[in-house]
């Protein structure tokens, strides 16, 4: 083999170890999300079933976290696109000499813990009904103390600060001689402000958005504090971890990916669809036979991958209200009966062997090889079967009232993988 | 078409904190004009073109469009436009939207835009490229859409800011007819700013030379080249030899000069100066390059000069011959190329003549750098 060949095997080996470590999560996690199984687990397949998106959608905790977590997530795109564009506006007007000082100032919410900025949004606003006089039940008051207001303040203060770096990187290359050039052929402050620099800031006012939105959805930390009484999906989803989760949660994760590589698609898609148009009317490119897929979906492994899933998933939406896994359910249920009967009776079976060769002999020479008939039946000798733990004579006796009563439920007992 | 419309200038000066950007300027820009400022980048041009536009107020004194004091009166209310630079098309607009902007602003509708912007066009030669971007333009056609975007404002007094320094030479050339064409049609003040002596020159009624913020001569491109009134001027303006001394006599509007290297010379006392050189002040005089001559061997002394050559360049309608001149500095001369071979050989001893009413002698001052 030459070294280009093993450099490249090298490489692909490291992009699979890469990709599975960025990827695999997800993947398992969906997986999860059609196990039957009541815990998020893969290992043990019980079923295939759609019953956790219905308990998804039945709750409705989430529902209201989803709702909340929207609502505010709009409301800190508005709040903090448009401090973000004022603030950065101010920085390319700032007298030179105050410009770092004003950038660092502006900066500084970004480093700021979002738990301090979590409590001190809480703290001023309180402080500041006080100082307005606000008494309990005056409209100031409750809106002072009303969790949507809050939290879209307190994620503002520092998103704002991001959506900023975002307008900085688009008005350094801004041309103040367009501003000038407007004002020049008569246009007011105003005119020149929204028929000239907005639309040149338009593509990163839509990439400011979005990325506002995103950090706005998934914020925890200072989100927790400013809440109060409303919540938001990621402070429910902290309080379903604390209680104990089931596979729901892996289906609102499931959502929320193919949401994701659905809209990735098509705006790549549409981004090619533009591009390609626009070779064409340069004479750059000839116009496309097909015209349904761009080409980058048809030679591209990735993208094929990525259509191929969005087509399960268009069949499995379709399949969903059809699909019950309510027979299968049924016979996991039985051959778990059958597991458990099949269990007794082996243990039935060996604490008689055991009492025959007691009372036969007194020599203890037979008893070994029966005990350790089914001990040695699991994948892994049993090694983590609890009986072992215990001593070997009173071991059979043990471990029939121990099945299923582990603090896991002895999801890790390895005797579980063949009785399903 | 309207026309033009009066400028002046009244004591401008303009600071920007210790620095004085333009010092107690003085012009007065008849209507109809095309008035240029010539001068070194830096010396305060584009500077004044934003006090007459509005971008700037100056520190001290009045700016006055057809008589009116524009004091308080921003860039979108002056009956002025500007052509920047850099042209600064608005690039996500069409050619049509980027021409009939002004309208836009003003509120008129679509139709009556793409009218206005559509006359526009064909006047610029550019008929039926109102749906292009400017990015699809090149950079004449970007010039032209420039001028026809500020004719669109139906300006009275029409600013030019080096609009032809971002083309290449033969359309800078070409421009600079068309844009001499366009000021005679509509008939509008044009003041235009440059570094390039020969676009001021060629273009212009007249020409204010600028030196670090100071007007030192306003005339007609003739006059500044003839007759320039300061040494800076006769260096900027041109190509120029000069010849420093102390003035040894004067009669009338003539000098004689004891120059440092070549003895007494017979010398014109520039216009501006006559009165204020006086014998045995320190002196520059300057002749052109293309007024000197060989000299035949009966030549006046007193208007010939002596030196060794120590190059010759033959430049197609003309031979450039640098001699030995004041202080490490060549005398050239330009010989009209009349089918010669050569004109000297290096190392030769040329005797030079010129007419003494070809050379000027002003007090001494500082040269312009090259």
């Amino acid at each position: 083999m030459s070294s280009a060949n093993l450099i490249r095997v090298a490489l692909g080996a490291y992009l699979l170890i890469f990709f599975s470590y960025l990827l695999g999560p997800l993947v398992v996690m969906s997986l999860t999300a059609f196990n039957s199984s009541s815990f998020p687990t893969v290992s043990p397949w019980a079923c295939f079933s759609y019953e956790w998106f219905d308990v998804l959608f039945n709750d409705k905790h989430i529902r209201d976290g989803i709702y909340y977590s929207i609502v505010i997530g709009i409301g800190t795109v508005i709040l903090s696109v448009s401090m973000g564009l004022a603030a950065s506006i101010v920085l390319t007007q700032v007298w030179p000499k105050l410009r770092s000082t004003y950038y660092t100032m502006i900066i500084a919410p970004i480093l700021i813990p979002g738990v301090v900025l979590g409590i001190s949004t809480l703290v001023f606003w309180d402080r500041a009904g006080a100082f307005f006089g606000a008494t309990d039940g005056s409209f100031l008051y409750g809106l002072f103390h009303n969790g949507i207001f809050l939290t879209i303040l307190g994620q503002s203060s520092f998103i704002a600060s991001y959506a900023m770096l975002v307008f900085v990187a688009r008005l350094q290359r801004f041309d103040t001689d367009l501003t000038e050039a407007a004002l020049d052929l008569g246009a007011t402050h105003t005119q020149a402000f929204r028929k000239i620099l907005l639309p040149f800031m338009r593509p990163a006012i839509a990439s400011a958005s979005v990325l506002a939105f995103l950090a706005s959805f998934e914020n925890y930390n200072t989100t927790t504090f400013t809440i109060i009484d409303y919540k938001t999906l990621t402070t429910v989803l902290a309080q379903k971890v604390r209680l104990g989760i089931n596979p729901s949660i892996s289906s609102l994760a499931f959502i929320i990916i193919v949401l994701t590589i659905f809209a990735a698609l098509a705006f790549e898609a549409a981004n090619r669809n533009k591009e390609h148009k626009l070779a064409v009317k340069k004479g750059k490119a000839s116009e496309r036979k097909s015209g349904i897929l761009p080409s980058f979906m048809t030679g591209n492994p990735a993208a094929i991958l990525l259509v191929l899933l969005a087509f399960v998933v268009i069949v499995m939406v379709g399949t969903a209200q059809k699909y019950s896994p309510e027979t299968c359910k049924i016979e996991v249920r039985e051959a778990k009966q059958i597991a458990i009967q099949q269990r007794i009776e082996q243990l039935k079976e060996a604490r008689r062997l055991k009492d025959e060769a007691k009372a036969a002999t007194q020599s203890d020479a037979p008893a070994a090889p029966t005990t350790a008939a089914p001990k040695n039946s699991g994948a892994f000798g049993n090694v983590f079967a609890p009986t072992n733990l215990s001593d070997e004579d009173d071991a059979a006796p043990k471990a029939a009232p121990k099945d299923g009563n582990g603090a896991f439920g002895n999801v890790f007992d390895p005797n579980n993988l063949n009785s399903e | 078409m309207s026309s033009g419309v009066a400028v002046d200038l009244e004591n401008i000066t303009i600071r920007f904190g210790d620095f004085t950007a333009v010092r107690d300027a003085n012009v007065s820009i008849n209507g109809g004009d095309f008035f240029s400022f010539l001068g070194p980048s830096g010396c305060g041009k584009t500077t004044i073109l934003r006090a007459v536009s509005g971008f700037l107020e100056p520190s001290e004194g009045r700016v006055l469009i057809g008589g009116n004091d524009m004091a308080g009166i921003g860039p979108n209310k002056r009956p002025t436009a500007l052509i920047f630079q850099n042209l600064a098309l608005f690039p996500l607009m069409k050619v049509w939207e980027n021409i009939s902007f002004s309208m836009e602003v003003a509120g008129a509708s679509a139709a009556e835009r793409r009218k206005r912007a559509d006359e526009l066009l064909d006047m610029i030669a550019l008929g039926g490229q109102g749906d292009k971007l400017p990015s699809e333009l090149s950079g004449g056609q970007k010039q032209r859409v420039a001028i026809a975007r500020a004719l669109c404002a139906n300006p009275d007094v029409l600013l030019l800011d080096e609009p032809l320094s971002a083309l290449d030479l033969k359309l800078r050339q070409h421009m600079r007819t068309e844009l001499r064409e366009i000021q005679k049609r509509v008939g509008i003040t044009f003041i235009y700013i440059t570094h390039d002596q020969g676009e001021a020159l060629t273009m212009s009624d007249n020409v204010a030379v600028m030196k670090a913020g100071v007007i030192d001569q306003i005339d007609t491109g003739h006059n500044i080249y003839d007759d320039p009134s300061t040494p800076f001027v006769a260096s900027f303006v041109g190509e120029n030899n000069v010849f420093r001394g102390k003035v040894k006599s004067i009669s009338g509007n003539e000098a004689v000069v004891t120059t440092n290297r070549s003895g007494d010379l017979l010398s014109r006392i520039t216009p501006a100066q006559v009165g204020n050189l006086k014998v045995g002040d320190d002196a520059m005089m300057f002749i052109r390059p293309e007024a000197l001559e060989l000299a035949p061997t009966d030549a006046d002394s007193k208007t010939t000069i002596t030196a060794n050559v120590i190059n010759e360049e033959f430049e197609g309608n003309s031979f450039s011959v640098f001699l030995e001149g004041d202080g490490g500095k060549m005398i050239k001369m330009s010989v009209p190329n009349l089918g010669q071979d050569h004109i000297s050989a290096r190392g030769e001893n040329l005797s030079l003549r010129y007419d003494a009413s070809n050379a000027v002698t002003m007090p001494a001052g500082e040269l312009a750098s090259e």
